[in-house]
């Protein structure tokens, strides 16, 4: 072995939720562990620029819209003073925290953490630009790729303004613009702008499909819908932007598809249009690796590429681009180069929408489940019968579950309504491990909480639940 | 639209293989069918067909590399709407290879498949083997196990989507997988080989005493040590040694040869050999047995056929020839011709290795006295030949120069018993030497 100072048994480029688990898992597993990442600390996008700060926000968002709602209850609040400054430092300090909170477990576990950009010269070297300006070559046995992703862009619509933004710079928060048009009606353009909504900006969607949250039973989607079409000014479905230009007091934004108003003004314009993976300028032209048509780093089921000594997780080597399912590929890699035989096989990977209320889903969804012609049956628990929904007032949700008819096997979980990012969890725990209806009919679910309409919903599929009506069918 | 094709499987228990030759170059236009890639496997050099038509944009191999079933192979730009569903044809396309491998040079049918179905034949595959396997991971039922459980199954080599469940609504136990594991280590014939590897000899440093050169070992080495080694520690080996008078055999061969000759084949003393064991083994069926040491039975094949040792440059290949019971010697040295000539030009199948029930080692050719062979498993014999040479033999009060050759037979005395042994070695040098008794006895 390499005797030089410069070498490590494994190097993991990129420090975010799916490197740095990994890269602690290895040193866990008793390997050298050299862990590379732009920022001075371990996190990535998600601690930084991403899951962490939105969520922060967010919660601020979920505080405001139930001091409005309160007044339904009794409770007048006056009109929030919103000190927009000391918003962002809280949000800063909730990141600072975590992401220290990582670097402090890194340094205890031994990993070798190196600020810099690395690229790869070959199989076995990489190359780091580091952040004082030197560069440093670093001999590695086995290298994990976890450059993750960045915010897609609309060439045809860019426009060099500070009015225009993406996810990024809308986390900064640098103030809270009157207008706010969201390019984009995914995740994250709706978890945004129901944070700028609440902060007080005036929020238009517009979203090129039929439907927001592309992807999502549409069962779950309308009851969300319904409570967006509230909060924001409009949600123009169907439509385009196929223009943008600066003016003194915006961005003037000409607008095609099934809009009145084709010309519209905003003070500002968030593009949220996706994310494209960080597989460029890795040097991964040195090494056998290859990227398929999208620009994702192809892997097989040990997250390895086509270079044996290269592995590659999270956003960087495909869908869903989510934090969690990064953070268990690398997992599954560290363990691989460890020498253990496992391998990345989720039957359910939980996919959450931080808006109010939240919508989350495990599994096999109805739409994937039609476009495949798969015979399912679902069931469904309207949250409008669920004695803790009401406290709460928020009837607003639903929780269905997809059921294999032949085995009455728990195939997929939706949930949509107030903390359904929480709820989520059992429906993957019971997709996983194969749960019939009928295990979580018998489970007992404490009372009175949301996890209930789990339970109901369940109880539904024998035309048995308590608090909903509906004998079985045939 | 790119397609891409992935290395189909190739034959049972095929895994792996070594890329000998890439038949294609980038820019041609391939059909569906046609071969692309030449592999060495385990057991020979195969072809390997294209299962989508289309034009090669990219080759994902190169000669030289070693590849596994799935393995990305080719990336073709264009392709006919047929190509949407790749994986069945994949399928269809392994049938095609295995079926008909090579243009068959015989005018006469190809040698007929074991007919005796006195015993249930082996399944040559599982049913589920054949079954297309989908890309996409959500097109199918997840297997309903716990994560733990596919764990452990992945750990144990086993796929979770083979084992069925005894729990409700089929879920699979740790317990229903340990099972499954029971249940194939008593259906495989054979000890697991890794462990016999394990127990390599750590080796000295050999720079200390001179230069070294460092070579892989091809697939067929790697093979040919890990099967004689496994027959080796398994089978408890005994050598009888016997010779036989072919002074008057030889006379005959040589007053044939050309008749043989003139039919396409070449009369050697291995095609006689070959008649002569096959009567043999109907007279004496434990030779023609195997041993099922996990069912605790002994199974006699109703069929006669006989692997011969082949000697070819890239190592030790043993092609089989079939039913050698129903041919005439003709026919037998046209057929040994042939297959000999496709070994040593790597073109055998796997098929051609397969099924048999005795193997026949000749080293005549190139000199010795006398050797004992390795069984062939899950055979429970084999046949040494040596070379013969004229000895002065003690006849009717006087010495005679005859031509004596060695035999050497090599049995698995835990189902053959030295006198059963000796027995079937008089049999054999007396029908060699009397080839009367072929058709007295045989």
């Amino acid at each position: 072995m390499n005797e030089n100072a410069n070498s490590t048994q494994v190097a993991v480029i990129g420090g975010g939720p799916g490197g740095y688990p990994a890269a602690f898992l290895a040193a866990d597993l008793g390997l050298q562990v050299t862990l590379i990442d732009l920022e001075l600390e371990p996190g990535g996008v998600c601690l930084y620029r991403g899951c962490v700060p939105s969520k922060a926000l967010l919660h601020v968002a979920k505080l405001l819209s139930e001091t409005r709602e309160a007044a339904n209850w009794g409770i007048e609040f006056s009109e929030p003073d919103i000190d927009i400054e000391k918003l962002r430092a809280w949000k800063n300090s909730v990141v600072r925290q975590m992401t220290g909170g990582v670097a402090q477990l890194a340094k205890r576990r031994g990993v070798n953490f190196i600020q810099g950009r690395a690229s790869l010269l070959n199989a076995t070297t990489l190359q780091i630009e580091k952040a004082e300006g030197d560069k440093e070559i670093l001999a590695f046995e086995q290298a994990i790729v976890a450059t993750g992703s960045r915010p897609a862009t609309i060439p045809s619509l860019a426009l060099d303004s500070d009015r225009l933004m993406d996810s990024t710079s809308a986390l900064e928060l640098n103030d809270i613009p009157e207008s706010l048009l969201v390019i984009g009606g995914g995740y994250i353009g709706l978890e945004l702008g129901t944070v700028y909504a609440a902060l007080g900006s005036r929020v238009s969607v517009v979203e090129m499909l039929p439907g927001l949250l592309p992807g999502a039973d549409r069962d779950l989607v309308r009851i969300l819908s319904k409570r967006l079409e509230k909060l924001f000014h409009s949600i123009m479905l169907n439509t385009t932007v196929a223009e943008m230009e600066e003016i003194k007091d915006g961005i003037r934004v000409k607008l095609e598809g099934d809009v009145e108003e084709q010309e519209q003004t905003f003070e500002k314009v968030l593009i949220s249009v996706g994310r494209k993976p960080n597989s460029s300028s890795l040097g991964l032209e040195n090494t056998q690796v290859e990227v398929d048509e999208r620009g994702f780093i192809i892997v097989d089921e040990q997250r390895r590429t086509a270079e044996p000594t290269i592995y590659a997780i999270g956003d960087v080597a495909g869908e869903p681009m989510l934090a969690h399912k990064a953070t268990h590929e690398g997992r599954v890699a560290a363990e691989v180069i460890a020498g253990h035989k496992v391998a990345y096989e989720p039957n359910a990977i939980p996919a959450v929408v931080f808006t109010d209320p939240e919508v989350a889903w495990c599994g096999l969804t109805e739409t994937q489940a039609k476009e495949e012609g798969r015979s399912i049956e679902v069931v469904r628990f309207p949250w409008g019968a669920s004695g803790r929904a009401t406290t709460l007032g928020r009837n607003d949700g639903l929780t269905k579950l997809i059921i294999d008819p032949d085995t009455e096997r728990i195939l997929g979980v939706g949930i949509v309504g107030s903390g359904a990012g929480e709820l989520i969890a059992e429906g993957v725990l019971a997709v996983e491990m194969a749960a019939l209806a009928s295990d979580i009919k018998l489970s007992i679910h404490p009372h009175p909480t949301l996890s209930e309409t789990v339970m109901e919903a369940a109880e539904v599929f024998f035309g048995q639940s308590a608090h909903f009506y509906r004998p079985k069918r045939g | 639209m790119a397609t891409q094709f992935k290395l189909p499987e190739v034959g049972e228990n095929v895994e792996t293989g070594q890329v000998v030759k890439v038949l294609v170059s980038v820019g041609d236009t391939v059909e569906a069918g046609q071969f692309v890639l030449e592999l060495e496997t385990d057991k020979a050099v195969i072809e390997v067909p294209s299962s989508v038509p289309g034009t090669v944009e990219d080759i994902h191999v190169e000669e030289g590399q070693e590849i596994q079933v799935g393995q990305l192979i080719l990336t073709f730009s264009e392709v006919e709407e047929a190509v949407k569903e790749a994986e069945p044809e994949v399928e269809a396309g392994l049938e095609a290879e295995a079926e008909a491998p090579e243009p068959e040079p015989e005018a006469e049918p190809a040698p007929a498949r074991p007919e005796v179905k006195a015993e249930k034949p082996a399944p040559a595959k599982e049913p589920v083997e054949k079954e297309a396997r989908p890309e996409v991971e959500p097109a199918r039922k997840p297997a309903p196990a716990a994560p733990s459980v596919r764990r452990l199954a992945r750990e144990l080599g086993v796929d979770i989507n083979r084992v069925s469940g005894s729990g409700p609504g089929g879920r699979i136990s740790t317990e229903d997988v340990k099972n499954y594991v029971r249940q194939l280590d008593l259906k495989t014939e054979q000890a697991r080989p890794a462990t016999l590897e394990a127990q390599a000899l750590p080796l000295p440093d050999f720079t200390r005493w001179g230069e070294v050169e460092r070579e892989p070992m091809s697939s067929i080495r790697r093979t040919t040590a890990r099967r004689l080694s496994q027959a080796w520690i398994t089978i408890p080996h005994v050598t009888h040694f016997d010779t036989a008078d072919i002074t008057a055999l030889e006379q005959l061969r040589k007053r044939y040869a050309k008749q043989v000759e003139a039919a396409g084949g070449k009369l050697t003393v291995t095609a006689i050999i070959l008649k002569v064991v096959a009567s043999a083994l109907k007279v004496f069926p434990k030779f023609n047995a195997s041993l099922d040491m996990a069912n605790q039975e002994i199974v006699h094949k109703m069929y006669y056929h006989i692997g011969v040792a082949v000697d070819t440059e890239h190592g030790l290949l043993v092609p089989v020839i079939r039913d050698v019971d129903q041919k005439n010697i003709i026919q037998l040295s046209v057929e040994l011709t042939e297959i000999s000539e496709k070994a040593r030009n790597r073109k055998v199948t796997l098929e051609d290795l397969e099924g048999s029930t005795f193997t026949v080692s000749n080293l005549g050719g190139i000199g010795g006295t006398n050797f004992s062979p390795i069984i062939n498993p899950p055979d429970v014999a084999i046949l040494g030949v040596s070379r013969a040479r004229t000895e002065p033999v003690f006849v009717d009060g006087g010495f005679e120069p005859r031509l004596i050759m060695p035999l050497s037979l090599s049995y698995d005395h835990r189902l053959i018993d030295g006198a059963d042994a000796a027995r079937f070695m008089r049999w054999v040098t007396q029908a060699i030497e009397q080839p009367f008794l072929l058709s007295l006895e045989g």
